[in-house]
């Protein structure tokens, strides 16, 4: 316990010690997103004020998939691909499981961090064309919980799978994907008349982030319902966990 | 060192195959055994591919084990996080911490062991001194040149006072100094009473640093012995090479009442003649004054040390660095 603590401790230390770089890298795509789909078109008449309650769900659960991500497929792919930091904690008297968690927890905690800074991005700059209704804050906190948790489970699962040289094209081939293909900007229910496309998307996790959240902030926007989307959150952080720590232990062992 | 002196590693018939395709298997290492005492440096020394990392790999828990066992300090090495308390390594390739600053990696780690704040600062502060990195200790490792980041890597794994060093090629890519620089401090290290065992395919560093070498190649462990002792298996040994103008046949006769092994070979040129005689360095008095007793002059005295090298040679039939 006091290894994973000190573990921990290293990651957090040196994430504070980058906080400027972090949140700038963090926080620039929920900002474009927010200023430009809630404040300028709507501004220019390009799109309905009421679009911004429809993005905003959306955003939340796709800032928080980018930093969750970012946070810990990046450092992960660099660590086993080149650098091998990671060496001296996989010799930490500790089992390589819980460094695995470790992990786990520092993504989602950056992933919070992220989320937590989409309300007040989007209360500064689009509040005027904001109605959010919080139908529930367990449940709110609930969706946080379990979008953190998948998105850095996410991130272990590329981070052991991609080499540092395709980082680039991981993010062109499989995050970018993941991000317009989750129901991020539109509503899934939207999709009824592209309906292979509204099957296809199921099996990304991005859809019962951004419809959990619709559901918890926006409940009159039509959403999955709540049962579905909490069960296909848990279904991913459990599938995504185990295939990232069976991909990091493949990794960490020669 | 002491061969009663009481194991600390023990090597029984560890075994390594990698699987590449269904039909194809590379065997690592093949069942080696040995045993390293406490107190003692030792070596495994061999080409590039011999196994000596494979080894190290699983005696440190990052190499599953395929067959046999191996206990460090009397603890199996399957039972990885007890293991990893007593153990530490320095890797050939850097992995320091970037993010970090030195001394932070040292009191990270230390932290990782869960050594108390007070013991870890004092301690990080003592072997920066060691290291001769002090000055340093704020700056961020990005910077450090080989030499510099191989001493912290040292340091680091001092952090936590394993009871085994393993040093996997630590000196390979370093300038001479560095090297010797950092030779210097592994036999301080070990007269301070740290059991380190080491992999090099350089035979003047196993020569010079270990008290015990297993030559290692393809997997299996060719020999085993004090550097003295492997030395003395090179048949012929030691020799020294005369060059004369001319080889009085008294002369001969004297050299062979010196000569220990009474082997003495005679190669003529043209305008001179090699006697070769076989021992050491400590025959060169005794021949200087036969050669001067048959009023000879000498072109040249050569002698020639047998190395570990040769050894290799002798055993392999190849070169260490191909």
């Amino acid at each position: 316990m006091k290894t994973f603590v000190a573990l921990l401790q290293r990651d957090v230390t040196v994430l504070i010690r980058d906080l400027p770089e972090f949140v700038m890298r963090i926080a620039m795509q929920p900002f474009l997103f927010v200023f430009v789909f809630g404040y300028v078109l709507p501004s220019i008449g390009q799109v309905k004020s009421s679009y911004a309650n429809l993005l905003l769900p959306g955003i939340l659960a796709a800032s928080m998939m980018m930093a969750g991500v970012q946070g810990t497929a990046i450092p992960l792919s660099q660590d086993f691909g080149a650098i091998k930091e990671i060496e001296d904690r996989l010799m930490a008297p500790i089992r390589i499981s819980m460094v695995v968690l470790e992990k786990i927890v520092m993504g989602t905690l950056q992933a919070w961090i992220a989320g937590g800074l989409v309300f007040p991005l989007a209360w500064a700059i689009m509040r005027s064309n904001l109605s959010l209704h919080v139908t529930s804050f367990s449940y709110l906190f609930l969706y946080l919980f379990l979008v953190g948790l998948a998105s850095a489970a996410t991130g272990i699962t590329l981070g052991t799978i991609i080499s540092p040289f395709k980082i680039p094209l991981m993010f062109a081939t499989i995050i970018i994907p993941m991000i317009f293909l989750g129901a991020t900007y539109y509503p899934w229910h939207a999709l009824s008349n592209v309906v292979w496309l509204q099957t296809i998307i199921l099996i990304n996790p991005m859809v019962y982030a951004a419809e959990g959240f619709r559901s918890v902030l926006t409940p009159g926007i039509p959403h999955i319902r709540m049962l579905f989307t909490i069960l296909g959150l848990f279904a991913a952080v459990i599938i995504l966990s185990g295939i990232g720590l069976r991909g990091f232990i493949k990794r960490a062992y020669s | 060192m002491a061969e009663q002196a009481e194991a600390i590693i023990d090597i029984e018939g560890l075994k390594k195959t990698y699987t590449l395709d269904s039909h194809r298997h590379v065997e690592a290492v093949k069942g080696i055994k040995f045993s390293v005492n406490a107190g003692e440096i030792f070596g495994l020394l061999g080409p590039n591919g011999a196994g000596k990392t494979t080894t190290i790999g699983m005696l440190t828990t990052r190499v599953k084990v395929t067959a046999g066992d191996a206990f460090i300090a009397g603890i199996n090495i399957r039972d990885e996080v007890a293991v990893k308390r007593l153990i530490a390594v320095v890797p050939q390739q850097n992995n320091l911490d970037r993010s970090l600053t030195a001394r932070e990696n040292l009191t990270f780690h230390a932290k990782y062991f869960g050594v108390p704040k007070q013991v870890r600062e004092k301690k990080a502060e003592e072997l920066l001194k060691m290291m001769g990195l002090k000055g340093r200790q704020d700056d961020y490792v990005r910077a450090f040149s080989g030499g510099m980041a191989q001493r912290l890597m040292i340091a680091r794994a001092l952090m936590h006072e394993p009871k085994v060093l393993f040093l996997d090629e630590a000196t390979t890519g370093l300038d001479p100094q560095s090297r010797r620089l950092l030779w210097d401090k592994v036999r301080e290290l070990n007269e301070s009473g740290q059991t380190i065992l080491l992999t090099t395919h350089y035979m003047d560093e196993a020569d010079e640093l270990c008290h015990r070498i297993a030559i290692i190649d393809h997997g299996e462990v060719l020999a085993l012995d004090t550097p003295h002792n492997l030395k003395r298996m090179v048949p012929g040994g030691n020799r020294i090479d005369l060059e004369l103008p001319e080889a009085p046949d008294r002369l001969v006769d004297i050299l062979r009442g010196i000569d220990r092994t009474g082997v003495i070979s005679r190669r003529d040129e043209e305008d001179r003649v090699i006697l070769s005689v076989h021992g050491g360095q400590g025959l060169i008095p005794g021949i200087i004054k036969a050669v001067q007793e048959t009023n000879t002059d000498i072109l040249s005295v050569q002698l020639h040390h047998v190395t570990l090298e040769d050894l290799f040679i002798h055993l392999t039939g190849r070169r260490l660095r191909d």
